[in-house]
């Protein structure tokens, strides 16, 4: 039998969490070093993983399973990655890497607890970015919830009990409709009990009347939101990002938003082709709300950190825009942009709080001029702004363009107040940036900040990394991840087509069709 | 040959490249030297190879003279393709040559004039990538290269206006500039966006600059499309270029050490508009709404920015004015659709409009930073060659007749009256910019050199003739400045518009140049004459103004107040921009974050919360705790249960 490298990849976290708790609670770099090896292999696995990932192949590869559960409800072991997940799964244990360094001299207490919810929270969240059984995917789904909530609540800053335990609330709102839904499908699947089955790729194969695709859409679309998140559910976002300690902020924005977008992909447009496409309109409108309403409100933040964690309404506004579009370039910008926004936005909460360790404050106002006292800080704070505001050659011009290009086949209305929303992420970005770096260094606090460390300088080489090369040469992306987008598409459109002949029409615009017509010339 | 073309033009933008990160990442562990030399010397390699690349073109033939080389490709999705590779024609020839010989020019003179600073590292490696971004853009063959020069070039804008960032004025700036500009690249990639899928839509999916000028005729004729996809663009240059209403970022970016001012603000990136019009002039004479649109703008900020010129008394801001209206003269090319001769005066502008920035910081340089033309004057004698450069530079730029600026903007302005796209009202607007281009030019120079000394005796002191690294580069300009024109001398005068053939194959045929062969030669050398006069008349009124009466520009200005204060507050558009825009902006923001979202989204889930709360309080009270209670409730329901189940 071939290596269940995605067994291993899940579960070697988790490997590591055995190892801390047998470690004394006051070994703390111990513990910490322990937690960093298990990621930093994780993370080696998932590259091999990646390079071994054939792109033209559409189907579900490295597949464990299905094995046999728990037997009597018909629930499955069943792990496989494709296209749509294959950059989420190498995303994760990077940004947990990052934000594990990112903890050495910040997190001095209870380090033992915050090490196995780290880790523990990785194995939720590659479980649920690989999952390929609805119940399995149903469980990582919510085990992540739990490390999260006491990262904010005992490591989280002022008001953290009331941000843990409303981010919690939300989650736990949206994901209970979700299960829902779930047995509503696991019903579907036989008439007979003792047949019924929570794989996925048994419930892809399901007809499912348009009506009912409506509300199980709508129980799916729920949990996603709110994790995403789309305006109006996005409330829970900034207090717990505010509150949550650097680390968990990194991770919060890196790949806990992305379980909800990727949510999206992986269920509702294939499983509810024809709500999906009922549904273009109100989602996109909700994305282009996010888009605009998050980068205004962004604007006048006095607070750094709530200021990109609006900025994260808007990104992902922009990554539901594209999904939406139902277009291979918007769909692959999509899916690039999430990677983009992990890595950008996970860098600049690392960023913040970098001066938050020196400084112990985060308000705009309390900076200014520090480019003075740390210029690596200031250009590598720099580099990442550009990423996030889209600038050519960095990552987030990729996706971003990709994704207004996809929208504007699709709808060229979107696109323009989509791009609207470019306008106004260099507003906000450049305005904080300057009232921080920019000016005279008049306080005197802030002249004795020290410029970055190697450990810091070194947890930032890698994002320079990343946003060069996916802004430069995306071709080692976007290669593995089409194919898989194209079939999404595709899966929608034609069992869509099936259903209402007349849905498809109306949304295949013309443009489609003159360039096929173009193309067989 | 061509394969050798190839890999030349792949090696120039290079060069900027490496010097960019040898002076980026070591910029603190080498001296200031080393750091310069770098700098200058990638910049020189550049060059060398722009001009081996050119030598070689003209050998080709004319038909063969537009050649592709490639890197690498970027993005590529669906039907969409880009990649880095590079278009090199006639058009991307000129203009290389101009960014890599003047951006030499202008870093060496950078090395005397950041002498001292602490930030030279810095410097040279903005300037040096803002050469990379500038060749991108001038060398990309397809859009979305040109957009990340275009985006490239406005990021080493807004980090050099704001280089000296621990002033407020010069953050400000950068901001301003970076931000304005985002709103004019909105129209571009829309536009971007719209050609694709409207070439995609006709079974051409490209972005290719090649293709586009090669199919657009049989795509885009007749549509109403290409209006629309031509405005958006447009809209992208009035950013970039600095034409109304995106024009304001300009003057500001003067905040910017004053060879960035030359080499960004003036000789280059600011025509980057002009040159992607030119580029895609194929797209243009498509759209004749559009081309009226350019000549209109192009015109009018021409004339407008030279009004605001007339009264300031900020040497760079006059400048920076001069330079907009300037940029409009080229637009005015573009929009009646003499593309060969908005790059002509593109080329001739980088000339002497790099001269007279780099002169005014010469003078800067003497005067302690001293920016303010009342507190200047007599310089003549402190300074015999930067006198001589700018005078130089002032002549062409007033279009006196034999130097650059002359041959180049009587060209527009001919091209404005007879063109098919033409119309006399261009032609007077134009010819009244040039009035008062001449004024307002001749007033700095009179200002800043001649009369008696009003700068501070203890500055004075201390007035020096600028060094050589600043000085040569001067006189190298200044000698361009006066024969950079006769490369496009007109059959007028003798010559044989070699230019104007050079480029001839790029622009699409039969319109503008061409059109005005039916008219006579008399014609022309009518309005040469009126070109000549214009120059005349504004020089004559500078110098009664200013060497003769000097007191009678501020009798006019006591006279005239309102007049006077609206040309020197700049029409007040910065205060209307903030009053309409960027005040409701903040204020709606701050609305919507702490009353739609504190109050309004999250007060609902909170509200929500505290129902259910309430209720829960008032549910809690039946769970005293107390065993009797609970005891009592179970022997009220059993009653009732019994009662229900006998009397029912």
């Amino acid at each position: 039998m071939e290596w269940p490298i995605l067994t291993w990849i899940v579960f070697l976290p988790l490997l590591g969490c055995l190892v801390i708790l047998l470690l004394d609670k006051t070994w703390h770099n111990a513990i910490r070093w322990t937690a960093l090896i298990a990621t930093s292999v994780d993370f080696i696995l998932t590259i091999i993983l990646f390079c071994k990932f054939d792109g033209s192949n559409t189907d579900m590869q490295f597949v464990v399973g299905p094995f046999p559960w728990i037997e009597s409800l018909g629930v499955t072991f069943s792990l496989g990655v494709d296209g749509i997940a294959i950059l989420l799964v190498i995303l994760t244990p990077f940004l947990t890497a990052i934000a594990i360094a990112s903890t050495w001299t910040s997190i001095t207490e209870k380090v033992k607890g915050f090490m196995i919810s780290m880790l523990l929270l990785q194995t939720g969240m590659l479980g649920v970015f690989v999952a390929t059984d609805l119940f399995l995917f149903y469980i990582f789904w919510e085990v992540m919830l739990i490390p999260m909530y006491f990262m904010i609540g005992i490591w989280g800053g002022g008001r953290k009990i009331y941000a843990a335990v409303k981010f919690v609330l939300f989650t736990m709102f949206g994901s209970l409709l979700m299960l829902l839904a779930i047995i509503k499908l696991y019903v579907m699947t036989s008439p007979d009990p003792l047949l019924r089955t929570t794989d996925l790729m048994t419930i892809l194969n399901m007809k499912i009347t348009p009506d009912l695709q409506v509300w199980l859409f709508l129980a799916f679309a729920l949990a996603f939101a709110i994790k995403v998140p789309l305006f109006p559910f996005h409330t829970w976002l900034p207090d717990a990002h505010v509150e949550a300690p650097t680390a968990g902020s990194v991770i919060l924005a890196g790949v806990l938003l992305k379980m909800g977008t990727y949510g999206f992909l992986r269920f509702c447009l294939p499983l509810f082709p024809d709500a999906t496409l009922q549904f273009v309109p109100l989602i996109s409108i909700l994305s282009l709300i996010g888009i605009t309403y998050g980068a205004l409100i962004s604007m006048v933040q006095k607070d750094v950190k709530s200021l990109v964690a609006y900025s994260s309404v808007a990104h992902l506004g922009f990554v539901m825009l594209g999904m939406f579009a139902l277009t291979t370039q918007g769909v692959t910008g999509s899916i690039l942009q999430m990677i983009n926004h992990g890595i950008a936005t996970g860098a600049l909460f690392f960023l913040v709080g970098v001066i938050y360790e020196r400084r112990h404050t985060r308000l705009i106002s309390d900076f200014g001029g520090i480019a003075h006292v740390m210029p690596l800080y200031a250009t590598i704070f720099m580099i990442v702004t550009l990423a996030s505001i889209g600038l050519p050659g960095t990552n987030g011009f990729v996706g971003e363009f990709l994704i207004l290009l996809g929208t504007f086949k699709a709808n060229p209305v979107y696109a323009v107040i989509g791009t609207a929303g470019i306008v106004l992420a260099a507003v906000y970005m450049l305005w904080m940036v300057q009232r921080v770096f920019f000016g005279k260094c008049d306080k005197e606090e802030n002249r004795k900040m020290a410029d970055m460390n190697c450990r810091e300088a070194f947890i930032a080489l890698p994002i320079v990394i990343m946003i060069f090369w996916i802004g430069i040469y995306p071709k080692t992306f976007i290669d593995k991840i089409e194919p898989s987008v194209k079939k999404v598409i595709e899966t929608v459109k034609s069992k869509a087509l099936a259903g209402d002949e007349a849905a498809f029409e109306v949304y295949n615009s013309s443009f489609e069709n003159a360039r096929e017509k173009g193309k067989s010339e | 040959m061509e394969e050798q073309i190839k890999i030349l033009v792949k090696l120039v933008p290079l060069f900027p490249l490496i010097g960019f990160l040898l002076n980026g990442i070591l910029n603190r562990k080498l001296p200031e030297k080393t750091v310069g030399f770098i700098g200058s010397f990638t910049i020189f390699c550049s060059f060398v190879l722009s001009a081996w690349a050119f030598i070689l073109l003209i050998q080709l033939p004319e038909h063969a003279r537009s050649l592709q080389s490639s890197w690498f490709d970027w993005v590529v999705s669906g039907s969409f393709s880009s990649a880095f590779s590079f278009l090199y024609d006639p058009l991307a020839a000129v203009m290389m040559l101009v960014v890599t010989g003047v951006g030499f020019l202008i870093h060496v003179y950078s090395v005397g004039y950041m002498h001292g600073d602490g930030g030279v590292g810095r410097y040279f490696s903005y300037l040096n990538l803002f050469v990379f971004a500038m060749l991108t853009l001038v060398m990309g063959d397809n859009l979305l290269l040109l957009y990340l020069g275009w985006e490239g070039v406005g990021l080493c804008s807004y980090l050099l206006i704001g280089f000296w960032f621990h002033k407020d004025s010069a953050s400000n700036a950068g901001n301003k500039a970076f931000i304005v500009n985002r709103v004019g690249d909105f129209g571009f990639a829309l536009g971007v966006m719209l050609l694709f899928w409207t070439f995609a839509a006709a079974g051409h999916p490209t972005i290719s600059l090649m293709e586009i000028a090669h199919l657009s005729p049989e795509i885009l004729a007749g549509g109403g499309i290409v209006t629309l996809i031509t405005l958006l663009l447009f809209l992208g240059a009035t950013g970039k270029s600095a034409q109304i209403p995106l024009y304001v970022w300009l003057p500001d970016a003067m905040e910017g050490p004053t060879p960035v001012s030359a080499l960004i603000h003036a000789a280059t990136m600011v025509t980057a508009g002009v040159y992607m019009i030119c580029r895609l002039s194929a797209l243009f004479v498509l759209a004749p709404v559009t081309m009226l649109v350019v000549a209109i703008i192009g015109a009018v900020t021409a004339l407008y920015a030279a009004t605001i010129g007339l009264v300031q008394n900020d040497i760079k801001r006059v400048l920076a004015y001069s330079t907009i209206s300037q940029l409009g003269y080229m637009f005015l090319a573009c929009g009646v659709g003499a593309f060969a001769s908005g790059i002509f005066h593109l080329m001739t502008h980088a000339f002497f409009k790099a001269l007279l920035f780099m002169c005014a910081g010469s003078v800067m340089h003497a005067l302690a930073g001293e920016l303010d033309m009342q507190k200047m004057g007599g310089l003549k004698k402190y300074m015999p060659y930067t006198f001589v450069t700018m005078f130089i530079g002032t002549l062409a730029i007033s279009g006196v007749p034999l130097l650059s600026g002359f041959f180049s903007k009587d060209e527009i302005l001919y091209n404005a009256f007879t063109s098919q796209y033409g119309h006399p009202l261009l032609w007077v607007i134009g010819l009244i910019a040039a009035i008062l281009t001449a004024f307002y030019m001749f007033r700095l120079l009179f200002l800043t050199f001649y009369g008696k000394s009003r700068i501070d005796p203890e500055v004075e002191k201390h007035v020096h003739e600028s060094p050589a690294s600043m000085t040569v580069p001067l006189m190298i300009l200044a000698f361009l400045a006066i024969v950079g024109g006769y490369i496009g001398l007109p059959h007028a005068l003798g010559g044989g518009a070699w230019f104007e053939k050079f480029l001839h194959p790029v622009f699409p045929g039969g319109h503008g140049e061409s059109a005005a062969v039916h008219h006579s030669i008399n014609l022309e050398y009518n309005l040469m004459l009126a070109s000549v006069i214009a120059a005349g008349i504004g020089i004559f009124v500078a110098f009664m103004f200013y060497i003769v009466n000097p007191e009678r520009p501020k009798e006019l200005a006591a006279k005239f107040p309102g007049v006077y204060n609206t040309l020197l507050n700049k029409y007040y558009i910065d205060e209307f921009y903030n009053a309409v825009i960027v005040q409701p902006v903040i204020a709606i923001s701050r609305f919507f974050w702490q009353v739609t979202d504190l109050r309004g989204v999250d007060g609902f889930a909170n509200g929500l919360a505290i129902v259910i709360g309430w209720l829960s309080s008032k549910f809690r009270v039946i769970h005293t705790g107390f065993l009797r209670n609970y005891a009592l409730v179970f022997a009220v329901g059993v009653i009732i249960l019994l009662g229900y189940v006998m009397f029912r």
